[in-house]
């Protein structure tokens, strides 16, 4: 996807900084293009920036320093509601003294619309999502997932160009949340609309985005389509926060162009891919996927480096068996096998050797303390 | 498709339309209800006991003394008691009969007898209420009348005073010769009889109620409309602020009801007297002249900026209450579909502080009708409400009867205002904190 170029870009953010104190930065030098029709995702924990980032978008923060681009128009001095941006807000934010009708017939009566054109405008958004019978329900009246589709197309009845969800599924529960993950996509795909998303949900934001911007300690730390987020992260905290990761601490032996020869405390030597380091003797995280782990040899390449593991228990989770590991000291390394026909079954205390493809494993910079692995 | 995948749809839609379904019963077969009903009795009788203390102190305290201030109201038998011949000569014969020597003659006995049970001055005095001046009327004739009077009556009671033959002071008699009677709700709203017993308008020297029931409705509207003008941004300060400041600021909003309310007033009286703070400044600064000092207080200026500043906490606390659980991002909802902060807030915000502002609405306008110590001290004579009067009865004219129908009247209209209220507004609506 080559949308990143700041020329054709739908959003930009320039240079753009954040301080609500005057002491501390909660943004930190923001750097992000948005193309139309692009289905952006900003993820992370909280505390991140990410949610100040969409307010200082949506005008209800302003940014301390750089400048914000919508459609190729300064924004910065633009209030709330000139930017013609429609938001999805975490508790759905609909109006309670309202009907759902009235509701959406706000936008369209503070712009002036006719009457007609109100009815039919409304009537659309409304069997957009599947909601034309609750036209003069209450919002009280209805049930979460009903609101969440109420409030959706309250933000798309006066055709934003650019539509910002703020974590919009965070109150429903897991069923509901993948069925409306769905009809989002489906409706961003349908429409054409340019969605920034924000969530600090990781399978969230791989199902739905073209690329995610992973936001941690007022910066964005990488910023990729799902599948390279997740098999090509640029750093420990990416690796760590995206899906389950090994990170075995280590110190570069080797280093021949991509190909790094790691030493792990125990003094074993593993074979990896150099992604963020420079040198020889450099401190490192090597991180590694757990379905990427292999115990059986003819899974390996020939040449590889197998390091000795010790089985310390296998759960079963009816389509993986999750086996966790002892190995070079530390009793957190998670191996996933699929369940298939004749898989081998270990059971715990067993000695195993595990080894992997170079290319999935990814000598990183070197876990901080602050930052620690998110299984 | 998609309401099968919601979870809560179904449960949503049964709450929305109600079906009631076949009787219910328990597994051995009595009615569910029934079976509900006992087995929460205990839990029932057990709340009923907590609260019993309460129950009896209110209606020993407030219901009871409220009926006898209603029965007050229209019971008065301080003539029919004491004067039980006449009474009984004015049940026999109809009004318009002139009165005759048996008449008379029941009146000198009744007069002697109430002398001799030193009971004539009640007389009087209920007699009084009606016409001014006949309380010394009654003594003096009971004072002649103790030792036996002569017939013919008439003309031995005529000796005692002329004014005995007057029509009038016999209608009143008629009037009061009944334990019984609305004449005081009559004169409470300006209204009395004529000989003839007739419902006229009261001399227009006596007109005095209906006027003060409109200025204590108009002045606690107008109290009522300073307090949301004042307290509405101070509420929603308070509800906004971070928590530090926002505590700082209620204590200033309850500092004021935490003072007396005797000081308060007091103060106002140094800040606003003609020789006070605020004419001093003015006059300093040169905008008004020595001459020009403005008359603030001991008028209905007075009342209306003392009792707005007492009843503003009543105002800020409930609309604060609602306020705080105004979720802000309603506001910002309203600002990113295209509404101006204006719109915003009247469109999205105002609605939805309603409740608020109708229970401190309510609370203060009701508070403000039945206010009596502020308008007393600062009032003046412009400044005076109905509770003024109510109190000048029970204390000065000691017409209870009279204090008891204005009293009456000012609850039947607030309990009016209370039933409009829940008609337009319901009063379920109402937050109070």
């Amino acid at each position: 996807m080559s949308r990143t170029s700041a020329d054709d870009a739908f959003v930009v953010f320039d240079r753009v900084q954040k301080s609500y104190d005057g002491q501390s930065l909660v943004v930190k030098d923001l750097n992000l293009q948005i193309g139309k029709g692009e289905f952006m995702t900003m993820l992370g924990p909280s505390g991140s920036g990410k949610t100040t980032c969409l307010m200082m978008l949506a005008g209800f923060e302003t940014a301390t320093h750089g400048e914000i681009r919508l459609d190729g128009r300064n924004i910065n001095d633009v209030p709330p509601h000139k930017r013609g941006i429609g938001m999805v807000f975490q508790n759905y934010a609909l109006f309670p003294h309202m009907t759902v009708g009235e509701n959406l017939s706000f936008p369209l009566e503070v712009r002036g619309m006719g009457k007609v054109e109100r009815e039919s405008r409304i009537m659309r958004a409304l069997d957009m999502v599947q909601m034309g019978k609750f036209r003069n329900r209450r919002p009280a009246q209805l049930s979460g997932g009903q609101q969440q589709r109420i409030a959706l197309a309250r933000a798309l009845v006066f055709d934003p160009k650019l539509v910002l969800m703020d974590e919009p599924l965070g109150a429903l529960d897991k069923q509901l949340r993948e069925h409306m993950q769905f009809e989002i996509k489906a409706l961003h795909e349908r429409l054409g609309i340019t969605v920034v998303y924000v969530t600090h949900d990781q399978g969230e934001a791989l199902t739905m985005s073209d690329r995610i911007a992973v936001f941690n300690d007022g910066r964005i730390q990488q910023l990729a389509p799902p599948a390279t987020l997740y098999e090509a992260p640029e750093n420990s905290f990416v690796a760590g926060f995206i899906g389950e990761n090994n990170a075995l601490p280590g110190v570069i032996e080797k280093l021949d162009g991509d190909n790094a020869l790691v030493r792990l405390a125990n003094g074993a030597l593993i074979d990896a891919t150099a992604v963020n380091i420079r040198e020889n003797g450099q401190p490192t995280t090597v991180s590694i996927r757990p379905e990427r782990v292999e115990f059986k040899p003819e899974m390996m390449p020939p040449d590889a480096h197998t390091i000795d593991a010790e089985v310390r228990d296998v759960v079963y989770m009816g389509d993986i068996l999750r086996t966790r590991l002892r190995v070079a000291g530390s009793d957190d390394f998670v191996m996933k096998c699929r369940n298939t026909l004749g898989q081998t079954r270990l059971s715990p205390g067993q000695q195993i050797k595990i080894g992997w493809h170079p290319r999935d494993a990814r000598a990183l910079d070197p876990v901080t303390t602050q930052q620690g692995s998110v299984n | 498709m998609s309401q099968a995948l919601d979870p809560h749809a179904a449960t949503v839609a049964k709450a929305a339309g109600v079906e009631p379904g076949p009787r219910l019963t328990t597994a051995d077969g009595r009615p569910l209800t029934r079976a509900l009903a006992r087995s929460s009795r205990k839990a029932r009788r057990r709340a009923f006991l907590l609260v019993l203390p309460l129950l009896l102190f209110i209606l020993i305290t407030f219901v009871v003394p409220i009926g006898q201030m209603l029965q007050r109201s229209v019971k008065n038998d301080g003539f029919s008691a004491n004067m039980p011949q006449i009474s009984a000569w004015f049940a026999e014969n109809p009004r318009g009969t002139e009165p005759d020597e048996a008449a008379w003659a029941a009146l000198a006995a009744d007069l002697q007898q109430a002398a001799r049970d030193r009971t004539i001055g009640i007389v009087g005095t209920r007699i009084n209420y009606d016409m001014a001046g006949t309380r010394s009327l009654f003594t003096s004739a009971g004072r002649q009348a103790r030792n036996g009077l002569e017939p013919p009556y008439r003309d031995a009671i005529l000796d005692i005073d002329a004014r005995w033959e007057s029509p009038a002071l016999w209608s009143i008699m008629r009037e009061a010769s009944s334990a019984y009677t609305a004449n005081f709700y009559l004169a409470a709203l300006d209204r009395t009889r004529n000989t003839q017993g007739d419902i006229v308008m009261a001399p227009s020297e006596r007109q005095v109620y209906i006027m003060l029931f409109q200025r204590t409705f108009v002045m606690s509207a107008v109290i009522t409309f300073m307090t949301f003008l004042l307290g509405f941004p101070v509420a929603h300060l308070l509800a906004t602020l971070p928590l530090r400041k926002s505590n700082l600021l209620m204590i200033f909003v309850l500092l004021p009801f935490w003072t007396s309310l005797l000081v308060r007033t007091t103060s106002w009286m140094v800040l606003l007297q003609q020789q006070g703070v605020i004419n001093d400044i003015l006059v300093w600064l040169g905008i008004i002249g020595t001459g020009q000092r403005l008359q603030m207080i001991y008028n209905q200026t007075g009342t209306i900026i003392a009792m707005t500043h007492i009843l503003l906490p009543f105002m800020i606390l409930p609309l604060y209450s609602v306020m705080r659980t105004i979720n802000p991002s309603y506001v910002r909802a309203a600002r990113s579909l295209g509404a101006t902060s204006w719109t915003a807030f009247r469109r999205i915000y105002f609605p939805q502080t309603l409740p608020g502002l109708g229970a401190g609405a309510l609370l203060v306008f009701i508070l403000a009708v039945g206010y009596y110590i502020t308008p007393a001290l600062v009032g003046g004579s412009s400044g005076q409400l109905i509770s003024n009067m109510i109190a000048m009865h029970m204390m000065q004219t000691l017409n209870w009867s009279m204090a008891a129908a204005l009293a009456a009247l000012l609850l039947a209209s607030v309990l009016l205002l209370y039933w409009v209220y829940d008609r337009l507004v319901g009063i379920d609506n109402l937050k109070l904190g």
